[in-house]
């Protein structure tokens, strides 16, 4: 049976924002209704031109930057394109940034408040990365 | 007519291979025919467990010389 799953990531190490990509897609795919809220350090990532490589926390980060793992981002996308999932970026970060959407990556939905995105998580399961 | 077609997913690791699959999946037809190449050790038991959930059809799964070979019909 399909869920309700809310991502929240906020830190911008590789190994969370990996772990939480590959729930989103895989859970996305399967048929959950699947939100992830960008916010803090999780949200520069999805800054136009801004640099994709996130910095390890430790030997598993080093060990994902070998041929093959799917990169976090493509991971995500693929949660929007494959499975309908909604990439969130936060409002606060955007004002703090002094950035709008249209500095954001395609695949990312509108600028998104905490008033929404908690009632909108209301009756799921929620995950912090 | 249904097609077959081979998903070489091969030297990629979790969820790779998946996404692979699904990739493919969505882009054939009910009826068609998709083998999955892995060497992905999870896949095995995991591809199975997403087919079956979203209610498509294993036909077969087995490892050879390393490499998972799992066929699946698209059922819906």
């Amino acid at each position: 049976m399909s869920q309700k799953l809310s991502i929240v990531c906020v830190t911008g190490t590789r190994e969370k924002l990996q772990m939480a990509a590959m729930i989103a897609s895989v859970a996305a795919a399967t048929g959950d209704e699947v939100s992830v809220f960008l916010s803090m350090n999780a949200l520069s990532y999805f800054v136009k031109g801004h640099a994709t490589d996130a910095p390890v926390e430790g030997e598993m980060g080093t060990l994902m930057a070998q041929k093959g793992v799917p990169p976090f981002k493509q991971l995500f996308q693929q949660a929007a394109e494959l499975g309908d999932a909604k990439l969130l970026p936060c409002s606060m970060a955007l004002d703090l940034m002094k950035i709008t959407n249209d500095d954001l990556d395609a695949e990312l939905g509108p600028p998104t408040g905490l008033t929404r995105f908690l009632s909108d998580a209301e009756g799921g399961q929620m995950l912090t990365f | 007519m249904s097609d077959s077609k081979i998903v070489d997913a091969r030297d990629t690791f979790c969820p790779g291979p998946l996404m692979e699959l699904i990739t493919h999946m969505k882009r054939s037809n009910v009826g068609d025919t998709l083998e999955l190449l892995s060497t992905d050790e999870g896949s095995g038991a995991d591809v199975p467990e997403w087919v079956n959930k979203v209610g498509h059809e294993i036909i077969s799964n087995e490892k050879i010389d390393g490499v998972w070979h799992i066929k699946i019909r698209k059922a819906k």
